[in-house]
């Protein structure tokens, strides 16, 4: 039976569609086969960062509505043989589609894949509903900030009501530099007010705006952001990883004290 | 700013969590205005007849959290403050 993850946040531009293209991109690399819905309708993003915007000619609004078949609009990932991506249509909105139309879709694709994965759209609307229908696990994305933390707790009350049994949190754009301020909120602060299991904690990292300009998800490359992706999808897999010390790497001082307090530390940061 | 207040500043990051428990714990809730307004009318008379309260300078509001809940491990608190201005039999 494959499992079905809805990625959310409620608020806009924490990185749903990155994290939905990275988690993808890496269980692909484990050699899972996955497919990427894009859910968000008349907004579609998942396509460029995933460098695949020239290959869409049908769309999932186009399956739904018969007039292609679900095969014609899977797109072939450049890279991983294993992996899919179903775009959005752009020119269409988010009330064309029901939930129960969503839900059939998903059931048409479990028997092809390990692992389907929703691309949400921010807020909480019709597009929201169509995304978590069929959905039996979520990965709600935010950043330690009050308004996309204020808007998980409101998305976890939906996804609760909605009858999704497991739900997880990836904290996104950590600045350990700010926290060492005592500018930011830790993962600590926030796994306090959210009271959610944690799944990952993914470091802000410039790599990440490179790796979309270039349409390359940075899964498993050498950057702090794609080990923490990494460590994510082989967390879904069941792995038991340690979260990454993200206080190393930040100024010449914390090197050198790293250097004596080495396995003191292990995680958390 | 005075010496004194750079070391007595709270951070933001604990600015941020403190707005935030307060400011979740109203959205769980739900609870409108004039809701809390019902409650409260139904409060003071419901101890008006037991004592000569002060309805003016009566407060109510759904703060502090206390007790256990499924997720955070927390519960909202109706909390009141209602001066009594007479204790009559």
């Amino acid at each position: 039976m494959s499992e079905v993850i809805v990625v959310t946040s409620g608020k806009g531009g924490v990185g749903k569609t990155t994290t939905s293209a990275n988690v993808g991109t890496g269980l692909a690399e484990m050699g899972k086969s996955v497919v990427l819905i894009d859910a968000d309708i008349g907004l579609r993003n998942l396509d460029v960062v995933m460098g695949l915007e020239n290959r869409i000619v049908y769309n999932l609004v186009d399956v739904i509505e018969g007039n292609c078949r679900l095969k014609q609009a899977l797109i072939k990932d450049k890279r991983h043989a294993g992996l899919y991506l179903m775009p959005a249509a752009q020119t269409r909105d988010k009330n064309c589609i029901t939930p129960e139309q969503m839900i059939k879709l998903i059931d048409s694709l479990k028997e092809q894949f390990d692992y389907i994965i929703l691309d949400c759209p921010a807020g909480i609307e019709q597009g929201f509903q169509n995304a978590v229908a069929g959905a039996n696990h979520a990965i709600v994305v935010t950043t330690p900030e009050v308004s996309a933390i204020r808007d998980a707790d409101r998305i976890i009350g939906l996804l609760e009501a909605n009858e999704i049994k497991k739900i997880d949190l990836v904290i996104n754009r950590l600045r350990h530099d700010l926290i060492r301020r005592g500018e930011m909120m830790t993962v600590d602060d926030v796994l306090d007010i959210l009271g959610l299991p944690l799944l990952g904690v993914v470091p802000d990292d410039e790599n990440v705006v490179i790796a979309t300009n270039q349409g390359e998800p940075l899964v498993g490359k050498g950057s702090m952001a794609g080990q923490a992706f990494y460590n994510i999808c082989k967390r879904l897999a069941g792995k038991e990883v340690p979260f990454m010390d993200f206080s190393k790497n930040v100024t010449i001082w914390t090197r050198v004290s790293g250097l004596f307090r080495k396995n003191l530390q292990e995680e958390r940061a | 700013m005075s010496i004194l207040n750079i070391f007595r500043r709270k951070t933001s990051r604990q600015i941020a969590k403190d707005r935030l428990k307060i400011l979740l714990i109203s959205d769980r809730v739900n609870c409108s205005p004039e809701m809390m307004e019902l409650i409260k009318n139904d409060i003071a008379e419901v101890i008006s007849k037991y004592m000569k309260i002060d309805t003016s300078n009566m407060e109510i509001q759904i703060s502090k959290t206390a007790g256990e809940n499924s997720r955070s491990g927390k519960v909202p608190v109706l909390y009141a403050n209602i001066p009594i201005l007479d204790l009559r039999n």
